[in-house]
């Protein structure tokens, strides 16, 4: 039993972990969207591009401080989170009496202006980030061998994704949170600053990019481009699951991520257009997304 | 109000004129006729852009991909087929009209923001399959597009083409004019206003919605066969979603929703990026980008929109003070 439809399993196995890494980083992408979505009722076209961010400033600090991975992990988010502060103050606050339409325009904008200011200083070549000490190597399960450092973006992924859930889902600051998206006005007469919720919640997506940002760091070619090209998946994702749901979107990804590597297998030439493919179906089928209601 | 009316129409034929004259006459007054013809291209795809944003409310994030198709489509027919200029125009038109039917057909079954969503996604389709198929030439694109003739003008000629493409911009441009102005332009006005009113009023929103995508893919594709022809090439700059992007913005910049915007907006960009492409390399994107944000805070009427507005004005309070000072 090594081959399974003419596919060595080795290989299998290898490209369906690489599709769950891939669809670990839709996950939280899409999750970050989801909660951005759900209160300030924008899409961030910009989260693409701070996921980016996330990762040059992770590089950029190693390369200049040396600071380590595991800083980063919590440097980086900070970071991301005070730059989605500034946006969110600066920006958007003045486009929500607004079509949604602008602020995805404005964010757009945004986009490419921190892309080309990278593209700038570090040009399209693409930087590499070496994977931390403690995480190099691979073990051998003996089916296959898996390495350290994929099984751990998988774990953290996962465990920011559910705690995230559960933040929101489950805690009081989680209920303010989605009260606030059903009707910011009563919310606000109990005596609760929603604008600054709103800050802070722009803030906290954009720092879930940066965290993204990070831990893709070591398994991806850093170019400025980076975000761009992965956002348009990830609303492709979004469209798919529907913004309803926290939990649907994180099933979406990883589902999504599986069937591309799954695509990579068996049908090459296709894996590119997959998800696009399986959007079309859905809308085809159930417009509002797999998870989402309808209105 | 009746005098208001009247004056403005005057003044924009007018205005109307001296652009024209302007167009006619730019060739022989020492302006590069390729720039031109670029611009007129650009231009005529910001109108069609237009048609479905400012006058049907619809953002499509994917607009590159019908501009792009069309002009794959032209280069292939014309330089690999052999097809005359004519029919290898139509034929990139019409597989802009086909593909504007399937998008549009999943398209309009979201609205609003995630209309902008699907289309973006769905043209990167596209892109991805316009890069692996072996007929646009991948990476390096499709090269050395000949001109040919058209009724035994020789189209290679600049300023020969230039006409050609000026009277394809100008009916273009005739069309969509036509097309807003006709009651079917007025139940589109109706739906940007105000969907589920006009769905209340027993329209069928979705297939209004649809013609609309439709006709602004078909005048999207036209413009990028007559690049083609133009420039004697395509390649997956045509299709990328940054082209998407800037379709918004020059329709944004110059003012959505007027007939003159996308036009005062495409040739302020395309010419913007002509003057900085050598000058300032990565930083285009970051001053694109910059008046993108500008735009959408400060400035969301556009050029055309601004000036609209600010003849208004003057002549209301022109109207006003004659009868201020009667009383």
């Amino acid at each position: 039993m090594t081959e399974i439809f003419g596919i060595p399993i080795q290989a299998l196995l290898g490209q369906l972990l690489l599709g769950l890494v891939n669809g670990s980083f839709y996950a939280m992408l899409s999750l970050g969207l989801a909660v951005i979505f759900g209160l300030l009722g924008i899409v961030n076209f910009a989260h693409g591009a701070l996921y980016m961010m996330g990762a040059y400033v992770a590089w950029a600090c190693l390369d200049a401080w040396g600071l380590n991975y595991w800083l980063a992990l919590g440097a980086v988010p900070l970071v991301l989170g005070v730059v989605g502060v500034a946006i969110e103050r600066i920006f958007l606050k003045r486009l929500y009496q607004l079509d949604p339409l602008y602020s995805l325009l404005l964010t757009f904008g945004l986009a490419l202006i921190f892309e080309g200011v990278l593209r700038d200083r570090y040009g399209v070549s693409g930087q590499q980030y070496p994977v931390p000490e403690a995480l190099q190597g691979a073990v051998n399960l003996g089916f296959m061998v898996l390495p350290v450092y994929r099984a751990w973006v998988v774990l953290a992924c996962l465990t920011v994704c559910l705690a995230t859930w559960f933040l929101i889902e489950k805690t009081r600051l989680g209920a303010t949170l989605r009260a606030g998206t059903e009707n910011p006005r009563l919310v606000q007469a109990f005596g609760i600053n929603v604008p600054r919720m709103v800050t802070l919640t722009y803030a906290g997506g954009a720092a879930l990019a940066g965290l993204a940002g990070v831990l893709a760091a070591p398994v991806v070619q850093l170019t400025p481009l980076m975000g761009s090209n992965l956002i348009i998946v990830v609303f492709a994702v979004v469209v798919i699951g529907g913004m309803g749901s926290i939990l649907g979107s994180i099933l979406t990804g990883i589902g999504l991520g599986l069937l591309e590597g799954l695509t990579k297998v068996f049908y090459p030439e296709a894996s590119s257009i997959v998800v696009f493919v399986v959007m079309v179906l859905v809308l085809m089928v159930r417009p509002a997304g797999l998870f989402g209601k309808e209105k | 109000m009746v005098t208001n009316q009247s004056t403005l129409y005057r003044n924009a034929r007018i205005v109307w004129g001296l652009g024209l004259l302007a167009l006619l006459a730019a060739p022989f007054v020492g302006v590069y006729p390729v720039f031109l013809m670029n611009g007129l291209c650009f231009a005529m795809f910001a109108c069609a852009f237009n048609l479905l944003l400012g006058f049907t409310g619809l953002l499509s994030f994917g607009h590159a991909a019908f501009m792009g198709t069309a002009a794959y489509v032209t280069g292939w027919m014309v330089r690999s087929a052999g097809l005359p200029v004519p029919l290898g125009v139509l034929a990139g038109t019409a597989s802009a009209a086909l593909l504007g039917l399937l998008v549009g057909m999943v398209g309009i079954r979201r609205q609003g923001i995630y209309f902008a969503m699907v289309t973006l996604a769905m043209a990167q389709m596209i892109y991805f399959i316009c890069l692996q198929v072996p007929y646009t030439g991948g990476e390096d694109g499709l090269q050395g597009v000949p001109r040919g003739t058209l009724l035994g003008l020789d189209l290679q000629d600049d300023r020969i083409m230039y006409f050609v493409v000026l009277a394809v911009f100008v009916s273009v441009f005739l069309g969509i004019v036509r097309i807003v102005h006709s009651p079917y332009g007025q139940v589109l006005k109706a739906i940007r206003e105000n969907e589920p009113r006009a769905i209340s009023l027993g329209y069928a929103v979705d297939r209004y919605k649809l013609l609309a995508f439709v006709l602004s893919t078909t005048l999207a594709g036209l413009a990028g066969s007559m690049k083609a022809m133009v420039l004697g090439f395509a390649t997956l700059s045509d299709v990328h979603w940054s082209l998407s992007g800037e379709v918004v913005l020059m329709t944004l910049l110059g003012g959505m929703g007027t007939f003159a915007g996308p036009v005062v907006g495409a040739v302020g960009i395309i010419g913007l990026q002509n003057l900085l492409a050598d000058r300032v390399g990565s930083w285009v994107s970051v001053i694109i980008g910059a008046i993108f944000v500008f735009c959408v805070i400060a400035f969301r009427k556009g050029i055309v929109g601004e000036l609209l507005a600010w003849q208004q004005r003057v002549l209301q309070a022109r109207r006003q003070a004659p009868s201020g000072a009667a009383k």
